[in-house]
């Protein structure tokens, strides 16, 4: 996920002149090292680079980036520290470490401060606590179970394409009961409320805007629809006949709608490629797991962790302050680096390794803590747990072929292609 | 040491007893009590250690600090009764207080 002030630029390019591509993280000057080129993550070659952080640099001082000066941060405690002190740490003006264009951003809750982002966020979380998903497991469990059904066996292909795209896509279109046809759109508007201009998506924020105002009309029809029918319980309605939801202004629904698509697009996608490949990469795991599916939901959190869709938030700090001894002055940007705290051996034993069956595995940092804590983090693992249990039914082994191709960001950590080939489970 | 009496959603019924100065959190989670998550392990930013406090030992707690006030305003289902359990020590007045959980955390 990001939202569309999430912003990768395009002279971040992999031969850019700040690419760490193939150094040795050990010899470089420690002043040097900037997490946020997405070329070490493209190549996933990040972890030494992050350990040597969080051992020599905690909390480090990248003067000199394609995108400014930022602080890294890269313990556990310290990323604790920074996401539970929002008086300290702004999340305003944006989570994403290059600053946004003003005109082109939709406002939503993720980029706000207390008392506002409260307020916004009390409105519409109810339409994802999990009294209301237990209505809609069903639906998707089904939609699951079609697109597992129509997998072939035996043969290669891409994961990512026919699995952990199109059931996120699916799941989405349940959420918002969106017409199912059109349901791409939603991957759609996703990818296009965080591209960057020239990147491939949109070649301009004309496009870009062209796009959000399609999707503000499908939404404000699909409103106009659901307001005069009985509710029901789709995200839509909800918010349609929800009492403090009802007189929502038009930009502020657009904020919450695409907040929720973006949110729960790429972050899922790659928890479902990522636990297949982990379970790849440690086959004595998955053993464990054809053993005994009550596993399933420690290993969903486990996976998440593993992950860590996304490698970072940003803040901006509000005040001078010191963490963990570094001196940070009003201003300035702090990155907490989910992906290196999920990393930390003095809290996480052998971090490396995804184990399905982890003592203390929802002590992560995936979804964050403190205010912003991931509005959606029981959405999203309620849908790797209906994934996990129906994939668990019919394969005995989904084997990963090659490598996989990971995607250029450093903070969307995730896939854009992996293939593999489905084993049936033998009939009993 | 001190009771603490849990009730499920169900309304099933579970005593603990634990030493002074552990938080009612702690003592749900080393005794196997389920329906308490506490995914920060206490820190007071996760609010999956939601309860729901017996009215007659409300009056004994000391009063929420703004933070988990904030944290429990994430909470879909608050109640006046609302506490994050990581937040509440156990001393000697609080023997035998009830809490019950959630259906869910969130
Ligand atoms: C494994 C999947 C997911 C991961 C790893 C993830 C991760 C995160 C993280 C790290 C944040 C914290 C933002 C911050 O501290 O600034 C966040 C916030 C958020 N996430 Fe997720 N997310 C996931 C799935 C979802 C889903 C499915 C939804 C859809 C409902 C969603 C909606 C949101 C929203 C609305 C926020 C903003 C919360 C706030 O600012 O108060 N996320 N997510
Ligand atoms: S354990 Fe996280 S708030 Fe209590």
């Amino acid at each position: 996920m990001s939202d569309s002030i999430v912003n990768e630029e395009i002279d971040r390019r992999p031969e850019s002149k700040w690419s760490m591509v193939g150094k040795d993280p050990y010899s470089m000057p420690l002043e040097k090292i900037d997490l946020a080129h997405p070329g070490i993550w493209q190549e996933n070659e990040f972890l030494p680079f992050l350990k040597r952080l969080r051992e020599e640099a905690p909390v480090h001082y990248c003067a000199e980036s394609a995108t400014g000066p930022y602080w890294s941060v890269t313990k556990y405690k310290d990323i604790m520290e920074v996401d539970t002190s929002p008086h300290i740490y702004s999340s305003e003006p944006t989570i994403g470490i290059v600053d946004a264009y003003e005109q082109f951003t939709i406002p939503s809750f993720i980029s706000m401060d207390p008392p506002k982002h409260d307020e916004q966020r009390r409105v519409v979380q109810g339409v994802v606590a999990p009294t209301n998903l237990k209505a809609l497991e069903g639906l998707i469990r089904q939609r699951a179970q079609t697109i597992l059904d129509g997998l072939p066996i035996g043969e290669e292909f891409d994961w990512v394409e026919r699995v952990s795209i199109e059931l996120t896509t699916q799941m989405l279109a349940t959420l918002f009961d969106f017409p199912f046809e059109d349901r791409h759109k939603l991957t759609y508007w996703s990818d296009v409320a965080t591209a960057i201009p020239g990147g491939g998506i949109i070649d301009n924020n004309e496009q870009r805007w062209a796009a959000m105002e399609d999707c503000l009309a499908t939404f404000t029809r699909l409103w106009n629809e659901r307001i005069n029918a009985e509710p029901g319980n789709d995200l839509i309605s909800m918010l349609a006949h929800g009492e403090a939801t009802k007189n929502m202004p038009p930009m502020e629904y657009l904020g919450n709608i695409l907040l929720l698509i973006v949110g729960g697009n790429d972050t899922t996608r790659n928890s479902i490629t990522g636990g297949v490949l982990a379970l790849n990469q440690f086959p004595e795991e998955y053993d464990k797991l054809r053993s005994d599916h009550s596993l399933i939901p420690n290993m969903v959190s486990e996976i998440i962790r593993w992950q860590t869709p996304l490698a970072y938030m940003r803040r901006t700090a509000k005040v001078d302050t010191v963490l963990n001894g570094q001196q940070i002055k009003k201003g300035e940007k702090v990155i907490m680096w989910y992906a290196s705290g999920n990393q930390d051996d003095e809290v996480i034993e052998n971090p490396e390794r995804m184990i399905v069956d982890r003592p203390n595995a929802r002590q992560h940092l995936s979804f964050g803590f403190g205010l912003h804590r991931c509005m959606g983090n029981r959405l999203a693992e309620m849908q790797l747990r209906i994934v996990w249990e129906e994939i668990m039914q019919r394969f005995e082994r989904i084997e990963v072929v090659g490598e996989p191709e990971r995607i250029y960001s450093s903070f969307v950590k995730g896939y854009a292609k992996m293939n593999v080939v489905l084993h049936p489970k033998k009939a009993a | 040491m001190v009771k603490v009496v849990f009730t499920d959603h169900a309304g099933s019924e579970q005593s603990v007893e634990v030493a002074t100065g552990v938080s009612i959190m702690e003592a749900a989670v080393s005794n196997g009590i389920s329906g308490i998550d506490a995914d920060c392990g206490g820190s007071c930013s996760c609010a999956t250690c939601h309860v729901y406090v017996d009215k007659a030992w409300l009056g004994k707690l000391d009063a929420m600090n703004p933070d988990e006030d904030a944290m429990l305003g994430l909470s879909t289902d608050r109640q006046d009764n609302s506490r994050l359990s990581c937040q509440i020590r156990l001393r000697d007045e609080l023997d035998g207080i009830a809490v019950t959980t959630p259906e869910f955390q969130f």
